[in-house]
């Protein structure tokens, strides 16, 4: 007889809190990780190579790039759809919701926000579609936490401006079309649109890395960036601007790890029934079964939570501090369960025939990314309070 | 071109599928229920045609109420309208049934082409398509890997063992399609969103004009006496290799006479 067991997810009855329309969304995009990630992610893990550009193109088909942004080519749906959507993207990797966070609510969302209508007409449809790619340029290699820092300048000559500076661990880099820009200016921090072609630009791609491997991650440099006036971004001055894009990406990473805890959970339920020891399968053992207990508890709270955070946002009541209880628990909690998962799959665990390591090592990029652990327990840490204690 | 393309909501093709004790018919709520794949093709084509000419696609389906789930999923894709045949009474209809409800359901709808996938995975008959198409008095054309369409007149490839045959026939015509005609889309976001809005009817066994006594689980051609569920699948033999494992292979294959 089939044993008769329940997904974490049906046990919380997590689909009677989705409407018809978010579960179909979700399918659709679970179909699409299930079919065209899934079966290649190891491989592009192991070889630290993605066919971005064509995986860019497939999600613009879906509706995925920009999907909660209005017009422009753009699907425009809830905010709930679009974690949705990033939770089964990063149930197949990390590294392709990192690369629909950034295009999406990093780059398109600049330029949604605080473009001008030619910028918008410009670059967005292309964007949406995936035939355009972009990336983010805030972080710097001496300032991450502390964006306030950035040493990128641009100063102007006549009507142009000249861009100089580098920009560290960017999302897309090398396989983009445009970058946005933060950059330190006579008028406080502005965003600037610069395209890939532009002269001086250069995109180094970062290698050697243990994590997020099935992503382009580059250093991007400025010498001399001569850019018309037109390429920057008018409707934002100061941190304002690129703070906000982050609110939005880090949205959607409080759903999207949530689809790699998934994915290494179930994966270890699975692989615990299977795996006999002592004539046993391992998942008969209560050791076993308190950690799978209390890792689904984890899983199912943080998704409840995101929902929570998601319907907020679509009623747009959502505020940043508390974009930072969702970011800040379900990091934690994906990568405590990834790490737990791993020590089930045991020396199976360790290999790329299992998701579980790939996802493990990808969450201690997204722990850090999008606000730190420790950055985002400062900001509840205020709410709290009322004192900052970020210095 | 007008076109309907008939579809089937089945058990999720890797669920475990159980018959229900009452009645032993398919327990329809022990799995989730997800558009045959083959109906997918249909649709997919349909949306092809429609596309390189002009025309609309009509979704029409059988069954309980979470049916419409399936026939939203089609809208999704990109057909234009669809019709849900609902009705306690066509509970445990067969394969001559299923055609009789759906004939009635197509008929009069001025439909040029009627597209089917070419069987569903928990049925697996193949024959409601012919059916179908004997009903209705007009061609059948199965088995379709590729489907041209020009002026009044459909020709097909049918997949064959050796190949295929090049069939043709005037419209209004029935086809059902195998998996080498397409590669079905993803619904988009867009379709999505649309798919709410887009006009779906709903008819019981009366609005379609259907006789009560040739449907349903009373009428069927056969019954279902017996099941039992599938046994658990034994370990396996181990033959340790002495020096003789070709000669225990050789034995094992000549047992179970496969030389």
């Amino acid at each position: 007889m089939p044993i008769d067991k329940q997904s974490p997810f049906t046990l919380f009855a997590i689909d009677h809190v989705l409407s018809e329309e978010e579960r179909a969304m979700q399918a659709v995009v679970r179909q699409f990780v299930d079919a065209r990630v899934k079966p290649f992610v190891a491989d592009w893990f192991e070889t630290g190579d993605i066919p971005a550009r064509e995986l860019a193109v497939d999600l613009g088909n879906l509706g995925v790039m920009g999907m909660h942004l209005d017009g422009y080519g753009c699907a425009g749906t809830s905010a709930v759809a679009y974690g949705l959507a990033c939770m089964e993207l990063e149930a197949g990797d990390s590294g392709i919701r990192s690369l629909v966070s950034v295009q999406g609510s990093l780059a398109m969302y600049a330029i949604h926000a605080w473009g001008s209508e030619e910028q918008k007409q410009q670059w967005l449809p292309g964007m949406a579609a995936g035939t355009a790619i972009g990336c983010f340029g805030l972080t710097e290699a001496d300032f991450g936490s502390n964006p306030a820092g950035m040493r990128t300048n641009a100063v102007r000559d006549g009507s142009d401006w000249v861009l100089n500076g580098s920009k560290m661990w960017i999302t897309n880099g090398s396989v983009a079309d445009l970058a946005v820009v933060w950059a330190q200016t006579d008028d406080g921090i502005r965003g600037f649109i610069v395209p890939s072609t532009a002269a001086g630009f250069t995109a180094n791609t970062i290698k050697k890395k243990m994590s997020l491997r099935a992503s382009v991650t580059s250093e991007l440099v400025f010498e001399n960036v001569r850019l018309p006036a037109e390429a920057m971004l008018p409707g934002v001055r100061g941190l304002k601007g690129p703070l906000s894009c982050l609110n939005e990406a880090r949205f959607g990473i409080a759903f999207g790890v949530l689809g790699a805890a998934r994915d290494c959970l179930q994966t270890a339920i699975d692989y615990s029934v299977d795996r006999v020891q002592f004539d046993r399968p391992i998942a008969g053992y209560q050791l076993t079964q308190k950690k799978l207990a209390d890792m689904t508890l984890r899983l199912g709270t943080g998704t409840l939570l995101a929902l929570h955070l998601g319907r907020l946002k679509d009623e747009h009541l959502l505020r940043p501090e508390q974009v930072s209880l969702g970011k800040l628990n379900n990091a934690q909690a994906a990568l405590d369960i990834a790490r737990e998962c791993r020590s089930i799959l045991g020396g199976n665990g360790i290999t790329l025939e299992y998701p579980v390591i790939r996802h493990m090592n990808n969450l201690e990029s997204v722990y850090t990314y999008e606000g730190t652990n420790e950055m985002h327990t400062l900001v509840i840490g205020e709410a709290l309070t009322g004192l900052p204690a970020y210095r | 071109m007008k076109i309907a393309v008939c579809v089937k909501q089945v058990p999720d093709t890797w669920a475990e599928k159980k018959l229900r004790a009452d009645d032993s018919t398919l327990d329809r709520e022990s799995a989730d229920g997800v558009m045959n794949e083959l109906d997918e093709y249909a649709v997919e084509e349909a949306l092809r045609i429609v596309e390189a000419g002009e025309g609309e696609v009509t979704i029409v389906t059988m069954g309980p109420e979470r049916a419409s789930e399936t026939v939203r999923k089609a809208l999704s894709m990109g057909a234009d309208a669809g019709v849900h045949l609902v009705d306690d009474a066509l509970h445990g209809s067969d394969a001559l049934a299923t055609s009789e409800a759906l004939a009635k359901v197509l008929s009069g709808r001025g439909f040029d082409l009627i597209l089917f996938g070419s069987e569903s995975t928990d049925a697996r008959m193949s024959v409601v398509p012919a059916m179908v198409a004997e009903r209705l008095g007009v061609a059948q054309l199965t088995f379709a890997q590729k489907v041209t369409v020009s002026g009044g007149a459909i020709t097909i490839e049918r997949a064959t063992d050796y190949g295929y045959d090049t069939v043709e026939a005037a419209t209004p015509a029935v086809v059902s399609v195998v998996e080498k005609i397409n590669e079905p889309r993803y619904p988009s976001f867009k379709g999505i969103m649309a798919a709410k809005k887009k006009p779906v009817e709903t008819i019981s066994v009366a609005d379609a004009g259907i006789d009560q006594s040739v449907i349903g689980a009373s009428a069927a051609w056969s019954a279902v006496v017996d099941f039992a569920v599938r046994l658990p699948k034994a370990a396996g033999t181990v033959v340790t290799d002495e020096g003789d494992g070709g000669v225990k292979i050789a034995e094992f294959l000549s047992a179970q006479k496969f030389i």
